[in-house]
Parts: C-alpha cells; sequence; structure tokens
C-alpha cells in the first residue's frame, strides 16, 4: 500500500460504514418488517426488492464492495486496538471496544447469513418468508440471529456517533453528547424494528 | 502509633531496556505531606526493600516537581500521572508504581518519551518567524483567544494521554493525542496559521489524525485538563476542508 494513504482508507472507511452500507442496514430492517403483516406481506416486499432493475449492479456497488472494504480494513482496525476498560472504564472507551467486538460479530453473522440467504438463491432456493420461518424455528439459530441482529444496529448507531466525529460535524463536547443521545434512541427503534420482524417469523 | 505508621510501594522493576520486569516491596516510615517522589527519594536515601534485603534505589525521572514538566509520569495505582502530585495521604495501599509501557522503559520507572518529541517536529509544533530581515511584528491575537489558547500550551508532553489511548501500542504508528493538540494551538496563532496547511497535512499521513479511535480516554486521563477530543474533532473539521481543497481546489497555496 503507498504511503500516506491511510488518511484516505480511514475516511473511506468511515463514510462507507454510514452512506451506503448503513442505510443499506435500515432498508434491510424496514422491508424485514413486513413480516409482521404476514408472509404475503414479506414476500411481496421480498420480491419487489428481488425484482429491481439492475440488481447484480445495485448489489455490487451498494452492498458487496462497500462492505467487503469496510469489514477487511474494519478486521485490520479492531486488531490494532488494544483494550484497556479495566483500567479507564469510561462510557466512551466502553463504546470504543463493544464497536470493535460487535464489528466481529457482525462479520461472522452477515457471513453466515449471505451464505443461508443469498448465497442458497444463487443456487436455486427460494428467499420467501418459508425459509426464513425454516431458519429460526432453531431455538440456537433465533438467538443467533437476535445476537447478530443487535450487534449489527448498535455498530451501526455507535459508528453513526464517530462518523459524525471523524467527520468534524459535531467537534463541542455538549453537541457530542447530544449525538450520543441520538443514537442511542436509533439503536433502541431499529432494534424494535430488527427484533419485531425475527419473532414474526416463529 | 503515628511514629510506627508505615506506607507500603510495590515497584514495578526493569534493570535494562530488554530485561524482564520484576516487583520489588519497600515499607517505608511514614513522614507527613509525603509525595511519590519523596518515597522514591527514600528509598535512594536507604535502598532496602521489605524483606530486608539491600537493593539497587528505584531509579526514575524528575524535573520542575510542580506538575509543569511531565518529566516524572509514570503508573500510580493504575492510573498513569506525575509522582510530583501524586501525594500518599490521597492513595490506597499498597501504592503500585509502574513504568508507562506505551514507551520503551529505560530502567525501573524511567521510560524513554522521544517518540512525542519526534512527533511534535513532525507535525511542525512551531511558528516560523525567521526571515532574511526584520520581518515586524506579526497580526495580532485577540485576548479572548489567547486566553483559549493558553489552555491547549499547558500541555507539558507527559505521555499520560498516549498511556491512556488504546489505540497507541506496539501495533499501531498513531502518535497520540499531545502533539495532535498542539496543531489545533500552533494553528490558532495569527502567526502560526500562515503555515496551518503544512501542519494539517502532516496530520494527514500515516499514524496521524485518523488513527482516532474516540475511546476518548485521553480527555479523561489528562492531567492539565486539555480538551483533546474537542481538539480531535476540530482538526477532524479542518482536515475534512484541507482534503477537499487539496482534491477538488485550485493549486493556490
Amino acid at each position: 500500500m503507498a504511503r500516506n494513504q491511510e488518511f484516505l482508507w480511514r475516511r473511506l472507511h468511515s463514510l462507507l460504514g454510514v452512506i451506503p452500507v448503513g442505510l443499506f442496514l435500515v432498508q434491510h430492517l424496514v422491508i424485514n418488517h413486513f413480516a409482521t403483516q404476514g408472509p404475503e406481506a414479506f414476500n411481496n416486499a421480498a420480491h419487489f426488492m428481488e425484482g429491481l432493475p439492475f440488481r447484480i449492479f445495485l448489489e455490487v456497488f451498494v452492498i458487496y464492495l462497500p462492505l467487503l472494504f469496510h469489514a477487511i480494513y474494519g478486521i485490520y482496525i479492531a486488531f490494532t486496538a488494544k483494550n484497556n476498560t479495566s483500567r479507564y472504564g469510561y462510557f466512551r472507551n466502553w463504546m470504543f471496544m463493544l464497536q470493535r467486538i460487535t464489528g466481529i460479530i457482525t462479520l461472522v453473522f452477515i457471513a453466515w447469513h449471505v451464505w443461508e440467504t443469498r448465497i442458497a438463491a444463487a443456487f436455486g432456493a427460494e428467499v420467501n418468508f418459508n425459509m426464513m420461518a425454516d431458519i429460526l424455528a432453531s431455538p440456537f439459530m433465533f438467538i443467533f440471529y437476535v445476537v447478530g441482529v443487535l450487534s449489527a444496529i448498535f455498530h451501526f448507531a455507535n459508528g453513526l456517533w464517530s462518523f459524525l466525529v471523524s467527520w468534524g460535524i459535531t467537534v463541542s463536547p455538549r453537541s457530542q453528547v447530544i449525538s450520543t443521545y441520538v443514537t442511542i434512541g436509533i439503536f433502541v427503534v431499529l432494534s424494535v424494528i430488527g427484533i419485531r420482524a425475527l419473532v414474526a417469523f416463529i | 502509633m503515628a511514629e510506627n505508621k508505615t506506607v507500603r510501594f510495590i515497584v514495578t522493576r526493569q534493570d535494562t531496556p530488554d530485561s524482564a520486569p520484576y516487583e520489588e516491596e519497600f515499607v517505608l516510615p511514614y513522614r507527613q505531606n509525603m509525595n511519590v517522589i519523596s518515597a522514591l527519594m527514600e528509598i535512594r536515601r536507604n535502598p532496602v526493600n521489605a524483606k530486608g534485603e539491600e537493593t539497587v534505589p528505584v531509579s526514575w525521572d524528575m524535573n520542575c516537581l510542580e506538575e509543569v514538566c511531565g518529566a516524572c509520569s509514570m503508573v500510580i495505582n493504575g492510573k498513569p500521572r506525575q509522582s510530583c502530585t501524586a501525594l500518599v495521604d490521597k492513595l490506597e495501599q499498597p501504592i503500585r508504581l509502574e513504568p508507562m509501557k506505551t514507551f520503551p522503559v529505560i530502567r525501573d520507572l524511567q521510560v524513554d518519551r522521544s517518540r512525542m518529541f519526534d512527533s511534535l517536529k513532525r507535525v511542525k509544533a512551531w511558528i516560523p518567524i525567521d526571515g532574511t530581515y526584520d520581518l515586524g511584528p506579526g497580526p495580532r491575537m485577540p485576548e479572548r483567544k489567547r486566553q483559549w489558547a493558553y489552555e491547549l500550551s499547558k500541555c507539558m508532553t507527559c505521555g499520560v494521554c498516549l498511556e491512556a489511548c488504546p489505540n497507541v501500542n506496539s501495533k499501531s504508528d498513531f502518535i497520540g493525542p499531545a502533539p495532535l493538540s498542539q496543531v489545533r494551538l500552533f494553528n490558532a496563532h495569527p502567526t502560526g496559521e500562515m503555515n496551518k496547511a503544512e501542519r494539517l497535512e502532516a496530520i494527514m499521513g500515516d499514524g496521524g489524525l485518523t488513527n482516532c479511535g474516540n475511546s476518548q480516554n485521553c480527555v479523561q486521563s489528562c492531567p492539565k485538563g486539555i480538551p483533546l477530543t474537542t481538539s480531535i474533532a476540530a482538526l477532524n473539521r479542518d482536515t475534512s476542508i484541507q482534503a477537499f481543497k487539496n482534491f477538488f481546489g485550485s493549486d493556490q497555496v
């Protein structure tokens, strides 16, 4: 890697986490929420998404490439930190550590989730309400999905907070405190949406 | 009663930069208003450990003895701070002294903080005023701004913020919060501002500003109460603008 490229890579990592990956997460959770209105509503929504024109390009440029870069560079960031919450048990230091832990959990979860749904679809399986109901019928997988979804939402909400700092949008301590409350709110709202959808499948 | 009162110290020692660290315990007679440095001086005067064995005096750095030079920083009961202002009466016993291991240990509690001074050079933490002729007086600084900048100028390069930062370690090149905040200080000065872009570009290099992971331990730990995380966020804004200028702007300096 060329020298002095780190600023670019880090800022790109921060940007891609929100646009488009974070936005995709929100959209995905909202579409899933159709499951609470019954199998038919969910299947219609899923088929609408599947039927979007230029689907493979949308997937590659809005999801796969940004997500892969964010994930791979994120692993590097996570493993260059030396967590020290036992010595410095401050709120933000805990968030710092949780951001790294949830990032790794989310990565494992997404890898499995993509294998089980999108890659299965590429091999001919149909992604619909029944598929998810079958997966979530196993209590182990249900817990795995709950943990994965909550990790992803936490990582997004807290990442949004640090995105605002990293780009110099929230500079004053007060604005950073307020954005903490706002991102906690985002975490709670998205968690309710995500968990409601998961519960709807069982 | 009072004359028998003692103070227990557990000191992490290391004989050479490469040898393994070990702990040694000391029990000292209590004196009023003792601080960690006066205790270390007592050990130096009578280098006998808690087992009654004669030992080598503990090595440590110190200079001003009034928390303005930063030399005597060490980890005291788990927190990095200056040993000159660490009063024995206010510390839980046994008092544990360790070197700040983020830095290379020279011996015992003595560490090499050179990397911080190298970083200050790298980010050009000074104001160039020399010319081939008398350049005359620089622009004036508003008093209110001077008072604000004074807070940032209190940094004594003590290394506590680097020690507290989870992203400053042997696996990363991060220069740490202290030199970053100095960039904000010198960029705020009316004359220093003339070289603003140079400093911003220096911290946009590898190991620079973007290595901050926002754990905000630095601002919690700084003995001088410097708003380090505000400095970092402000520099994030400045470098965002600088990056935009560098890419989309004209060739005007």
